[in-house]
C-alpha cells in the first residue's frame, strides 16, 4: 500500500459547475470530469485525487469528494462503477485485499488516514462499516455487540459493557426484540434483525462515520423500511455514507448523492437536484433507467 | 482356442450389435431425417443391443471358467476308476495335484507314473472341449441377447430409459459390493471374537491387567499359561496416540492457521504441497525412522541426562506417529478455516480488530467444531496405525504411562499373534479377532462422531 502526498491544495478540487447536459453525440468521448460541488463546509472526510488500483485494474480514477457532518451521502452508479471500492477506501478495508493500491489523500478530521503513523485499528474504530450481507459473528447477541468495545477497551467493567450493549441495541431499534434473549446466537435472528445487529455492533464502538455497503440488498421490503428509518434516525449523531443500487432508497435516505461511472465520479449534488435535475448526461441516463 | 480370443469375439459381436441395432432404428423411421419420430437417439438402441449382447456373454464365460475346474475334477476321477478307487479325499487331492503339475508342465510328463500321465492327457482333452463349449455357449448367449433387442428395435421402444436403468443398476451393484465386503469383514471378526469370548470371559479380556498370550502346546510346558487381560494394550495404544496428538494437533493447527491466514499465495503454493508430502511417505519408512533413528537418539539423550530410556520407547513411536499425522490435521483444519466466510473476517476487521484478534476470536471459534471433527478423525487414525508401532513400540505389554518405557499396542499384538503358523482353535489366535473387534468399534465410533461434527459444521455456512 503506497500513499502519495497531496499534490493539489485540498481546498481546490477540480470540479467546475456546468450548464445543462449536452446532447449526446454518437461516438463522442464523454467528459468524465466531476460536475457539481464536491466540497462542503467543515467536512468529516475529505478525499482528494484518490486513485485505487486492483492489480492492473484502475477501479477509482482521480476522485475528490467531501463528506459532510451528520448527513447521509448516497453513492450510486451501475455495477462495477467503483462506488463500493471508494467506500472501502474510507476505512482502509482495501488493505485486506491483495494487490489493492490507493493513492491520493483521504483525511478524517484533517488527519491523513493513509499516513504511515495512522493505525488502522484506531481508524476503523472511528469509521464503522456495515456490509451487504448481514455478517453477525457466530456468537451470542450480547457478544456480537460487546466485541468492538472489548477489543478497543471501551468498557471498564461488566456494568459498563452491559450499558454499551443496551444503548447500541436501542439506537439500532433492536432492543425490544432481543432484550430477553441476549444469550441467543446472533445468527438465529432474521435477516433484517441480523443487519440491525450489525449496525448496533458498529455503533457500539462509537464511530464518527458509518459506511454502509448496500445494507438492504439482502433484505425484504419491510426489513428495508426499518433500516431506512434507522438511517434517518442515526443521522443526528453520525455521518453516514451509503452505497446503494436502489435509487428510491438513495432519494429517501440521503441529503447528498454522488454518481459514479466506470471509476469516475461523474456528478455530486443535493439529492433533490440529482434526481430531479441532473446536470450530466450520464447521470440522467442512469436515473432515468437508460442503463444500470 | 483360448478364453481370451472368445472375449475378443464377444466384444466384436457387441460392436456389431451396436451398429446393426442403430442402423435398424434409423431405418425404421426412414433415415436420419425421421430422427424426431424415434423415442431415443439411435445410439441408445445400439447401446442397449450391445449391453444385452456383451454382458450376458461375459457372465457365461466367467461362470464357465469358475465351474469348469470342478466338473473337470469329477470327470477325470470318474474316467480313472483304477487310480481313484478306494482313495481318501486327501489322497485324491494329492493325485489331482500331480495331474495338475503335469498339465501345467511344471513336472515333465515322462517323470510321472503312467496313471498320472493318462489322467493328465484326459484332463487336457476335456479342458480343450470344455473351453470350446463354454466359448460357443457364451457367443450363443451374446448373439441371442443382441438379436432379442435388435428384433424389438422400433420408434416406440424406450431405449434411452432402459439404458439409463441398466447404468443405474450397475452403479448400485458396485456400491452394494463395497458395503457387502465391509459387512463380511465385520461378521467374520465378530464370529471369531465370539469364539474367543467362549474361551476367555469378556470381562477378563476387557479389564484384565496381564497380557501374555502364549499358550502351552504340551501339558508339561511351563510358563505359558496364557493371560488375556488387554488393559496394558489399551493403555499402550492410548499413551502412544496421546503423544502423537500432542505433537500433531498444535503443529498441524498452527501450520494450518499460517497457511490459511498469513501465508501469501506464493508461499502457500510451495508449502502446502510440501506439508502434504509428509502424508505420502509410506508408514514403513516412518517405522524404521522411528526404530533406527529416533529411538536410539532418545536413548542417547536420556543417558546423557541420567534417564533410563528403552530403545523401543513409547515416546519414539508417538513422536514419529505425530509427525505422520501432522498433514492430516493441518489439511483438515486448513479446509475448515478457509470455509469460514470472508464476510465474518471483514466484520471483525471493520470493527478495528487486528489480524490475530480476528483469527483468535472470530475465525477459530467459527471453525472449531470442524477442527474438532478433524482431530477426532486423526485420533482414530493414530489408534489404528500399525507399521510405526510394530517397528518402534516393542512387544512387552507393560502396564505403564511412562513414555520412556516400552509399551505395546493393540495393533502390534494383532500382528504378532497372527504372524507365523496358526491354529484356529487356540485362544492365542482368536485373541487377535477380539482385539480387532475392539479396535474396529472404537475407530468406528470416533469416525461417526467426527463425521457428524464435521457435517453439522459444514451445514452452518451453506
Amino acid at each position: 500500500m503506497t500513499t502519495t502526498g497531496d499534490q493539489a491544495p485540498p481546498s481546490a478540487p477540480r470540479a467546475s459547475p456546468r450548464a445543462a447536459p449536452e446532447p449526446p453525440r454518437p461516438g463522442a468521448v464523454i467528459d468524465t470530469r466531476t460536475v457539481g460541488e464536491v466540497t462542503v463546509e467543515n467536512p468529516v472526510v475529505s478525499a482528494r485525487h484518490v486513485n485505487v488500483h486492483y492489480g492492473e485494474k484502475h477501479a477509482i480514477k482521480d476522485v475528490s469528494l467531501d463528506i459532510g457532518r451528520n448527513a447521509v451521502i448516497a453513492l450510486i452508479g451501475p455495477s462495477g462503477c467503483g462506488k463500493s471500492t471508494f467506500l472501502r477506501s474510507l476505512n482502509r478495508m482495501n488493505d485486506t485485499i491483495e494487490g489493492a493500491r490507493v493513492t491520493g489523500s483521504i483525511t478524517l478530521d484533517g488527519q491523513d488516514i493513509y499516513d504511515k503513523r495512522q493505525d488502522v485499528v484506531q481508524l476503523r474504530a472511528r469509521v464503522g462499516m456495515v456490509f451487504q450481507k448481514p455478517n453477525p459473528f457466530p456468537k451470542s447477541i450480547y457478544e456480537n455487540i460487546a466485541y468492538g468495545p472489548r477489543i478497543h477497551g471501551l468498557a471498564a467493567n461488566r456494568a459498563d459493557l452491559d450499558e454499551v450493549v443496551q444503548t447500541s441495541l436501542r439506537k439500532a431499534g433492536l432492543w425490544d426484540e432481543v432484550k430477553d434473549r441476549l444469550d441467543h446466537s446472533g445468527t438465529s435472528l432474521s435477516g433484517g434483525q441480523q443487519q440491525r445487529l450489525c449496525i448496533a455492533r458498529a455503533i457500539a464502538v462509537d464511530p464518527e462515520v458509518i459506511l454502509m455497503d448496500e445494507p438492504c440488498s439482502a433484505l425484504d421490503p419491510i426489513a428495508t423500511a426499518k433500516i431506512e428509518d434507522l438511517i434517518d434516525e442515526l443521522r443526528r449523531n453520525y455521518t453516514i455514507v451509503i452505497v446503494t443500487h436502489n435509487m428510491q432508497q438513495a432519494a429517501r435516505v440521503s441529503q447528498r448523492t454522488a454518481y459514479f461511472h466506470l471509476g469516475d465520479l461523474i456528478e455530486v449534488g443535493a439529492t433533490d437536484q440529482i434526481f430531479t435535475n441532473p446536470r450530466h448526461r450520464l447521470t440522467e441516463d442512469y436515473i432515468t433507467g437508460r442503463f444500470g | 482356442m483360448q478364453t481370451s480370443s472368445f472375449i475378443v469375439m464377444v466384444l466384436v459381436l457387441g460392436a456389431l450389435a451396436y451398429r446393426l441395432a442403430r442402423r435398424r432404428a434409423l431405418a425404421a423411421v426412414g433415415g436420419p431425417s425421421g430422427i424426431r419420430q424415434l423415442h431415443s437417439l439411435p445410439g441408445y438402441y445400439g447401446l442397449l443391443a450391445a449391453i444385452w449382447c456383451v454382458f450376458p456373454a461375459l457372465a457365461v464365460l466367467g461362470a464357465w471358467q469358475v465351474l469348469q475346474e470342478r466338473v473337470l475334477v469329477d470327470l477325470v476321477l470318474a474316467h480313472q476308476p483304477g487310480a481313484a478307487a478306494g482313495l481318501t479325499d486327501d489322497q485324491k487331492g494329492l493325485l489331482l495335484n500331480d495331474v495338475r503339475n503335469v498339465v501345467d508342465g511344471s513336472v515333465a510328463a515322462a517323470d510321472a507314473p503312467p496313471q498320472v500321465q493318462a489322467a493328465a492327457a484326459e484332463w487336457r482333452r476335456l479342458e480343450g472341449i470344455g473351453r470350446l463349449a463354454g466359448g460357443s455357449l457364451a457367443l450363443g448367449v451374446g448373439l441371442a441377447g443382441g438379436l432379442l433387442v435388435w428384433r424389438r428395435v422400433g420408434p416406440q421402444m424406450r431405449a434411452r430409459n432402459r439404458v439409463e436403468r441398466l447404468v443405474e443398476l450397475n452403479l448400485l451393484l458396485c456400491s452394494l459390493l463395497a458395503i457387502a465386503t465391509t459387512i463380511g469383514i465385520v461378521v467374520s471378526v465378530l464370529y471369531e471374537a465370539l469364539q474367543f469370548f467362549r474361551m476367555v470371559p469378556i470381562g477378563e479380556f476387557l479389564f484384565g491387567l496381564k497380557w501374555s498370550p502364549q499358550m502351552a502346546i504340551r501339558a508339561d510346558q511351563v510358563g505359558s499359561s496364557g493371560a488375556f487381560g488387554a488393559v496394558p494394550l489399551f493403555l499402550g495404544t492410548l499413551l502412544i496416540s496421546a503423544i502423537a496428538m500432542l505433537i500433531a494437533v498444535p503443529i498441524g493447527l498452527f501450520s494450518a492457521i499460517y497457511l490459511a491466514e498469513y501465508a501469501d499465495r506464493r508461499v502457500r503454493a510451495v508449502t502446502k504441497p510440501l506439508l502434504e508430502l509428509l502424508a505420502g511417505v509410506p508408514t514403513v519408512v516412518y517405522g524404521f525412522f522411528a526404530a533406527l533413528t529416533v529411538g536410539p537418539l532418545l536413548r542417547g539423550a536420556g543417558q546423557a541426562v541420567g534417564l533410563t530410556v528403552a530403545s523401543e520407547s513409547a515416546l519414539a513411536a508417538g513422536l514419529v506417529m505425530g509427525i505422520m499425522i501432522i498433514p492430516f490435521v493441518s489439511s483438515l483444519a486448513d479446509d475448515m478455516i478457509t470455509a469460514v466466510p470472508r464476510s465474518l473476517r471483514d466484520g471483525a476487521y471493520a470493527l478495528g480488530a487486528t489480524r490475530s484478534e480476528t483469527i483468535r476470536q472470530v475465525v477459530l471459534p467459527a471453525a472449531l467444531p470442524g477442527i474438532a471433527g478433524g482431530v477426532l478423525l486423526a485420533v482414530s487414525r493414530a489408534i489404528g496405525e500399525t507399521m510405526i508401532v510394530v517397528m518402534a513400540a516393542g512387544l512387552s505389554a507393560n502396564l505403564t504411562v511412562n513414555p520412556l518405557q516400552a509399551v505395546t499396542t493393540v495393533t502390534v499384538q494383532i500382528v504378532t499373534l497372527l504372524v507365523g503358523d496358526q491354529e484356529f482353535d487356540s485362544p492365542k489366535t482368536l485373541a487377535a479377532f477380539a482385539l480387532g473387534l475392539v479396535l474396529f468399534v472404537v475407530t468406528l465410533g470416533l469416525n461417526i462422531v467426527a463425521l457428524q461434527i464435521v457435517r453439522r459444521y459444514r451445514e452452518q455456512y451453506e
